[in-house]
């Protein structure tokens, strides 16, 4: 028998067997199972209905409630949604939820389970939420599912998961200054298409995404879903060990590839010859360089999200907004709580990130949410209502995603969105970084 | 039951979540039955029109005349959002014939019992038209266009099907003794 890639062993170890191929149906142990206000309430509906209202979920410290979505609106329902995972937190006695309205809320889940310390390496995490696979990052297998797999997770802490083959993506060589994760990310998926990754685990691999933030490494595997990938992974290593260790002192057991790991497909970029990308409308796949697209004319730009609203993304932004002013109205929302005062407490030369942004024009939500990424409620910060043209640090720009079908959205990464949103046009960063 | 006969709703390659429930409406819970028919009368508002275009939904209604779809590429792309088969099977479609689907989406049909998601070998959305009367013989596996009298080989559900026959996941664990019966609600 040849060795196992990474999620192999992961998944091999969570079902209790020495060994899985790909293509073996295995019932693996989740570590973590994280809903939000979207998919919690309708989760935790099935969890009742099928298990009966007396039941308890299978592991109180395993469930991870993170109320994103619709927090900052008027929307009755929105709210009723965020009182029935309050009440079942309570009922359940459960320790992880970040309660809207406490200190504790995080906004943006995705990075709110790793800034908490639930992201850890060799762990089977599921999540009702398709971007679940941002934790990839920290070398565990993690994965998106609905509202009823989510429910059967609640009540007896295993899934049925097909192993998946991997994908491995190796980027070798030093990426340019103007080239950011969101490039690299973009890059693959035109190259495999919005459903080149369907059932497949995406790794992705080489010195350039070694030398990688943990920050940057989740904007890859966040995207995973874009390509229709299953999971993301990327290797542990000393920024993995020291980002977790920081937030967590649960034990964890890396993994790594055996050296007879077969990969269905083994693709090699040199990282030095890669250039600033943009997903033009409306598919994440429909990829062009954005100093090609120079002539596409902007009503609108936007930075934030699980994707692109990070404090590295808003670091990265401040970059080539310091100093100048946006040509379009420009949105700004932090995913989590703590980016928010990161925008207050990082600088550059001296300057903190929120004024650099409110001297550009930007107009500044310090609420942390999903926001418009998806939409939303009609009164969602920074929604599409009409036909704006935005650029978007976001991950999706299918027809209607940011709000009115008559938006159009093009995806770029955070240097390339500040660059546009100065020049008012679709525009390379490299004429405007220093 | 293993034929679904009606007429069909054609649509293209990469229909995505936000496309067959936008965002805007995941404030309903799918496990309150009056949200769950409202989801059912958005199911795939989401959808751009050309002039002319019939909606799935006609504006008022709260069901669809189409019980089948036949779509291309990676149909159900985008969100893990349960709500999406759930729009369309509490809209009354039964069944999704695409060239392939995306993962989550295909899961959740499965999961919830909502939706027969059937892979076609064959692109069929140049062989049907919207309104199409057509018969999916979910147990021979085909799908028969009545307009053109074209029978179209599609591929086999397998051990999915028994599940969605048995209302999904849960039901079907029942049914088959892998889960107890839950304790009296």
């Amino acid at each position: 028998m040849s060795g196992m890639t990474m999620t192999e062993k992961i998944l091999a170890r969570a079902a209790g067997k020495a060994a899985v191929e790909p293509g073996d149906n295995v019932w693996v142990k989740a570590d973590v199972l994280m809903t939000h206000d979207v998919c919690g309430p309708g989760t935790i509906g099935i969890f009742k209905r099928e298990f009966g209202k007396n039941a308890r979920v299978w592991d109180r410290d395993g469930v991870v409630l993170i109320p994103d979505h619709y927090i900052f609106t008027k929307d009755e329902k929105a709210h009723r949604n965020v009182d029935i995972l309050r009440e079942f937190a309570g009922e359940q006695g459960l320790p992880h939820l970040y309660d809207v309205g406490t200190p504790r809320y995080k906004g943006v889940c995705h990075i709110a389970l790793a800034e908490e310390g639930h992201t850890r390496p060799g762990e089977v995490l599921f999540g009702t939420d398709s971007h679940t696979c941002t934790a990839g990052a920290f070398n565990e297998f993690a994965t998106g599912i609905g509202n009823t797999d989510a429910a059967f997770v609640m009540g007896t802490g295993k899934l049925l998961i097909k192993v998946p083959p991997t994908m491995r993506f190796v980027f070798d060589g030093e990426l340019p200054p103007y080239v950011l994760a969101k490039d690299l990310i973009l890059q693959i998926i035109g190259d495999i298409g919005v459903d080149g990754g369907t059932y497949r685990a995406m790794e992705f691999a080489g010195d350039a995404v070694m030398r990688l933030t943990m920050e940057e490494r989740m904007t890859l595997a966040n995207m995973v879903i874009e390509g229709g990938g299953k999971n993301g992974i990327i290797a542990c290593d000393d920024t993995t060990r020291e980002y977790v260790k920081a937030r967590t002192r649960k034990p964890f057991t890396e993994v790594t590839n055996d050296a007879g790991a077969r990969f269905f497909v083994d693709r090699r970029y040199d990282a030095r010859k890669l250039e600033p990308v943009v997903a033009k409308p409306h598919s994440p796949d429909n990829r062009a360089l954005a100093r090609e697209l120079e002539t596409v004319k902007l009503t609108r730009a936007y930075i934030g999200s699980c994707t692109g609203g990070k404090i590295t993304d808003f670091v990265n932004a401040a970059r080539i907004l310091k100093g100048r002013r946006v040509a379009v109205d420009t949105f700004l929302v932090p995913s989590t709580t703590e980016v928010s005062t990161g925008l207050r407490t990082h600088t550059i030369d001296g300057r903190p990130l929120l004024d650099i942004f409110k001297d550009a024009g930007c107009q500044i939500s310090i609420d942390a949410s999903c926001a418009a990424c998806l939409g939303g409620p009609r009164d969602t910060f920074g929604r599409i209502n009409g036909p704006e043209v935005c650029i978007s640090t976001t991950n999706r720009n299918f027809p209607g995603r940011m709000g009115s079908k008559e938006g159009q959205v093009y995806l770029a990464s955070p240097y390339t969105v500040a660059a546009s949103a100065v020049t008012g046009h679709i525009t390379d960063p490299r004429e405007l970084l220093q | 039951m293993t034929t679904i006969s009606g007429p069909v709703y054609v649509l293209g390659d990469n229909i995505d979540t936000d496309q067959i429930i936008p965002a805007e409406y995941l404030n309903l819970v799918p496990t309150i039955p009056d949200e769950y028919k409202k989801l059912g009368s958005y199911a795939l508002v989401g959808l751009p029109l050309k002039p002319g275009d019939q909606p799935f939904v006609m504006p008022g209604e709260t069901t669809t005349a189409f019980k089948i779809l036949v779509a291309g590429k990676n149909f159900g792309c985008g969100s893990s959002r349960e709500h999406a088969p759930i729009a369309l099977g509490a809209a009354g479609a039964e069944a999704v014939v695409a060239e392939s689907f995306a993962r989550i989406f295909f899961r959740n049909c499965v999961a919830t019992g909502e939706l027969y998601p059937v892979e076609t070998p064959a692109r069929l959305v140049d062989g049907f038209r919207t309104g199409d009367e057509a018969v999916l013989d979910l147990e021979a596996s085909t799908i028969t266009n009545r307009r053109t009298g074209a029978v179209h080989e599609l591929r086999p559900l397998g051990d999915a099907g028994p599940v969605i026959a048995a209302g999904g996941l849960f039901a079907y664990a029942r049914k088959t003794g892998m889960i107890a019966a839950p304790a009296e609600a």
